[in-house]
């Protein structure tokens, strides 16, 4: 069989990446060059404002941060999934998979309610006498963290169990007899071996949070103003397409450039689980 | 005996209803080399698990060195643990492997340098320190393994089919390999395996397991000789059985009723009117001309010759008797001999009766 034959079987999915990606980026990327006039003074611009590289810092620590607390919360979880039975685990996956059953938009706003000054958190909060005055849960780096924490856990679990599903418990077992307690069993034998599933979940969650829009911009205050919020403003706002553009491109560079780096770290740590 | 390194006294392990391991026991001495020989699924695996620690007993003691085994973790046993699949860790090193069990017991580089060097001496692979597992050959594995489960010195050595993965010239290299080792380290050896010849090879004494339970016990040698049940008598080598009544019993040996004829043989425990199988080795019977005169100390019965296998060092002759029982005969081939006897030729089987063994049915 020649192995071209089966390229066309990809080719669907080819056109349509190539129609609604890269032509649009192409475009976007001659935008920048050339609007208003041909020339690097849009880029020259974003590293010259203090404010654009503050919104590119913003962005990079609240990615961060989600990626971290997606970690510490999808471990446990994904730990727990790869050492369930089969109904413990089936029903984990449906839990973890119930946010894709909602739009995006429907539960910023639950988060919204939720979260909000006289919102049911906060009620509950104040009635049973835990704190004296509503807590500002929402509008703030602490609202969008909720809210972007929930909608990326499953890019975290997900491939963490696949991988930690096929750790063999006889690794476990061989450190255990060769004189390892549980917790050196787990720091030098367990989560080695985890690593492959930690960098694939961080690479996801970090890399699709860097173009999150609304969520950090229904939960957030003005001091979380994200890149995806700050390319938004820039078009609809000033009509300035160049800028917006810049910012686009240098966005997907650093996404791009984010990738390469997480992918080089895995290549480097692969080895095969046997 | 010495004073036993190793006791089971009672062990078993239920899994709902099913009984994996019934009521085990055994001693172990210092030094010696037992192995757990059955098929799968006979609770040989789950013996050898719950000496090591992970699989907990659900009733039974066990002792080693005459202490209570079973309230201590694996990691606080010391016993050394080769599983079938090596189970080395695959993002470690060689040395870093070999190092693991020795940095777990706080020893300092210089003693870990050193011992892990040696280690790999012992099992042939010296160099190899920076290799990683999946860059050996399954042997090389093998041995890195056998390394990492001795060099802390543990008080016992187990090792779970550790052979099964390899093919047979390598098996047999390793099987010489782990005896050397044993013998060099003195160390106490719990092997497991569903190879009766590695089985015969290696061990001091050999455990037969069954459904559970422990069949026989003993010498290589004993078991072969003197199988206890039939089961053991089919299951170590090969044997012949012929169905019968134990009809005359006494002192060493029992007379069963097998058709027409009467056989004779060694046997234990037996009570007349017992339905009883006699089982004889395939090699301890010779091939005779038919009505040829057997001597007072022999069986002998008469067949027909169906089939005759040629295997190289010998020959299996297939010889079907008067009552439709297939019995199976091996004669050496020796170069000056050509054989007489061809297929559908009448012959008598003759063998000695202390060859024989009489067992209950």
């Amino acid at each position: 069989m020649p192995r071209g034959r089966w390229f066309w079987l990809a080719a669907p999915a080819l056109l349509l990446i190539g129609a609604v990606f890269l032509v649009p980026v192409g475009w976007l990327l001659l935008r920048s060059l050339s609007d208003p006039r041909w020339g690097l003074q849009n880029y020259a611009a974003v590293f010259a404002h203090p404010v654009y590289l503050r919104v590119f810092w913003n962005t990079i620590v609240i990615a961060g941060s989600v990626t971290a607390l997606c970690l510490l919360i999808g471990y446990p979880v994904a730990y727990t999934m790869a050492h369930a039975g089969e109904r413990g685990r089936r029903f984990l996956v449906f839990v973890i998979l119930i946010p894709f059953w909602t739009s995006l938009l429907v539960r910023t706003y639950a988060w919204l309610v939720l979260l909000q000054q006289n919102g049911l958190v906060n009620r509950v909060l104040v009635d049973s006498g835990l704190v004296a005055a509503p807590l500002q849960l929402v509008y703030n780096r602490l609202g969008v963290l909720i809210g972007m924490v929930q909608v990326q856990l499953p890019f975290m679990v997900l491939p963490l169990y696949a991988v930690l599903s096929r750790i063999h418990p006889r690794y476990g077992q061989a450190a255990a007899t060769l004189g390892a307690p549980p917790v050196a069993e787990f720091r030098r034998v367990y989560l080695p071996l985890s690593l492959p599933g930690v960098f694939t979940g961080c690479a996801l969650v970090f890399i699709t949070s860097l173009g999150y829009y609304i969520t950090p911009a229904l939960l957030g205050g003005r001091q979380d103003l994200m890149i995806a919020q700050l390319i938004l403003i820039q078009i609809g706002d000033f009509g300035n397409w160049g800028l917006a553009a810049a910012l686009a491109i240098i966005l997907l560079f650093g996404a791009a450039v984010t990738l390469a780096l997480f992918y080089r770290i895995l290549a480097a740590r692969q080895r095969p689980l046997r | 005996m010495l004073a036993p390194v190793l006791e089971l006294v009672a062990i078993r392990k239920v899994y709902g209803d099913t009984v994996a391991v019934g009521d085990v026991s055994f001693a172990l001495g210092r030094g010696e080399f037992l192995t757990l020989l059955g098929p799968s699924g006979s609770g040989k695996t789950t013996t050898l698990m719950m000496v090591a620690g992970l699989v907990a007993p659900s009733a039974g003691t066990m002792l080693l060195d005459g202490k209570p085994l079973d309230p201590l973790p694996p990691y606080k046993r010391n016993i050394g643990l080769v599983f079938q699949s090596y189970a080395l860790f695959p993002h470690m090193t060689v040395a870093q492997n070999i190092a693991f069990p020795l940095e777990m017991r706080g020893m300092d580089r210089r003693e870990i340098q050193r011992r892990t060097g040696r280690a790999l001496d012992l099992v042939g692979l010296p160099g190899y320190e920076t290799r990683y597992p999946d860059q050996l050959s399954g042997g090389q594995q093998q041995r890195i393994a056998l390394a990492r489960a001795i060099v802390f010195e543990p008080r016992l050595l187990l090792m779970d089919e550790p052979l099964g993965a390899l093919d047979k010239k390598l098996r047999e290299q390793m099987q010489i390999e782990i005896m050397r080792l044993h013998k060099q380290l003195d160390i106490s050896v719990i092997y497991v395996t569903h190879d009766q010849d590695e089985a015969l090879v290696m061990s001091d004494r050999i455990a037969v397991f069954n459904s559970g339970r422990i069949e026989q016990l003993g010498a290589p040698e004993e078991l072969y000789e003197r199988p206890a049940s039939r089961f053991v008598a089919d299951f170590l080598g090969e044997s012949n059985f012929f169905p019968g009544i134990a009809k005359v019993v006494g002192g060493e040996h029992c007379e069963i009723e097998h058709g027409k004829d009467r056989l004779r043989g060694r046997s234990r425990g037996l009570a007349a009117g017992q339905a009883a199988v006699l089982a004889v080795r395939p090699e301890r019977i010779r091939l005779a001309p038919p009505g040829s005169p057997a001597l007072a100390s022999e069986n002998f019965v008469s067949g027909r010759v169906r089939n005759i296998v040629y295997l190289g060092k010998s020959r299996k002759y297939i010889v079907q008797i008067d009552d439709g029982v297939e019995i199976a005969v091996f004669e050496q081939a020796r170069g000056d001999r050509i054989p007489t006897v061809g297929v559908g030729d009448a012959v008598t089987l003759i063998w000695p009766v202390d060859d024989s063994t009489v067992l209950s049915a």
